[in-house]
């Protein structure tokens, strides 16, 4: 269990870290083709730039859907584990998803939320849900029961591994700075797609 | 009228007809926002085994759903009424189009031959022309002898095209929803 969960409704306790670092931490740890499907935006743009993976997927428009497509992946192949990469106003537009995700149940997806209370690439705008809504609280309430806040970095790495082999869908949502993104996603998704399902064996 | 459900010589229902030429065309995995009319396809496909069917809480969240699933390698449909498609632009013109997804839409008509509720006959209004904005494949099933081959061509036409389609169910095929007094 993350450190900090008792502190629900309090995710400020949580150390703010950086969205290109956390990304590029996550994908230091996987070393079984393991698909990662980033959401709209800088979600995928840092994606993107911590290392071009053929079992990565860059999603350009359809904001909120990085969560269901990766539920998608992991449902055709439950070999592979799947993680998707979505920001805080992401998920408010598709919060829904996560009760289907409880439902589904899937062993092999784990959800990184990366909370920084802004409509960033918009210009920085808070989200409704800024400084009030506890996003862990909320998957747990939707029927997540393994959500945790990732306390600082290291926090985040062991949350990743043991999501790994943890049985049973994992929420992790970290606090991010609003540095804009250190890259930008070649936006040609028909490349994107083919390269994703050459990448997961599907072509 | 649904075909007759009587016992031995009924021919196949529509639904039955449906989830035959899912199957026939390896579509396993089936998302969707309930629909009455919808409602005995959705009772067949949970009862096979062959099929992985469940609701989600937003038709976009379904398209989502097949989109991933169909890029690794398992091919699927959404099941939604008219309204319901209604919500889908943003995501048809930013997902199944520019990645080239074989989405299967099947879309049960409503808002016509017997509306009742006028909201849902506005919202009817706006679905092919928004189909025929994105230059997508739609089709309205009305005849029973018809179905069959609308669905199975059409679902192979979209795989090997790698093109959405969308099947609209006629109330004239299913019976739709009949208005009380």
């Amino acid at each position: 269990m993350s450190k900090d969960v008792k502190g629900a409704g309090r995710a400020s306790n949580a150390k703010i870290m950086n969205r290109a670092d956390l990304t590029k931490r996550l994908v230091g740890k996987l070393h079984k083709d393991e698909a990662v499907v980033g959401g709209i935006g800088n979600t995928n743009f840092d994606l993107w730039a911590a290392g071009q993976r053929p079992q990565n997927f860059y999603m350009l428009g359809s904001m909120g859907l990085a969560f269901p497509i990766a539920l998608g992946v992991a449902i055709a192949q439950p070999k592979r584990h799947v993680f998707a990469l979505e920001g805080d106003g992401s998920l408010l537009m598709q919060l829904g998803c996560l009760s289907t995700i409880a439902a589904v149940a899937p062993p092999n997806l784990t959800m990184v939320v990366m909370d920084n209370g802004v409509y960033q690439i918009t210009g920085g705008q808070p989200t409704p849900a800024a400084g009030r809504t506890d996003f862990v609280a909320a998957a747990q309430a939707l029927g997540l029961s393994n959500s945790h806040w990732a306390a600082d970095e290291e926090d985040f790495e062991r949350l990743v591994g043991a999501a790994l082999t943890a049985g049973k869908p994992t929420l992790i949502a970290a606090r991010i700075d609003a540095q804009p993104a250190v890259a930008t996603t070649h936006r040609d998704p028909v490349q994107i797609r083919e390269r994703f399902m050459r990448g997961l064996g599907a072509r | 009228m649904p075909a007759a459900q009587t016992a031995g010589t009924s021919p196949a229902s529509w639904d039955e007809i449906i989830a035959r030429t899912f199957k026939a065309n390896a579509v396993k995995l089936t998302t969707y926002v309930p629909d009455k009319v919808l409602t005995p396809l959705i009772k067949r496909l949970h009862a096979d085994d062959y099929f992985t069917c469940f609701p989600t809480t937003r038709e976009e969240e379904a398209v989502g759903i097949v989109s991933g699933a169909w890029m690794a390698g398992m091919l699927g449909a959404v099941l939604m009424q008219t309204s319901g498609f209604a919500t889908l632009p943003n995501t048809l013109a930013s997902l199944a189009v520019p990645y080239q997804i074989p989405l299967i839409m099947v879309v049960s008509e409503r808002g016509t031959l017997g509306e009742f509720n006028s909201g849902q006959a506005m919202v009817c209004r706006t679905m092919r022309p928004v189909l025929d904005s994105l230059a997508m494949e739609h089709h309205t099933i009305s005849r029973h002898d018809e179905l069959e081959f609308i669905v199975d061509r059409s679902i192979k036409q979209a795989v090997a095209t790698q093109a959405a389609v969308a099947l609209i169910l006629s109330p004239l095929l299913t019976g739709g929803k009949v208005f009380k007094a």
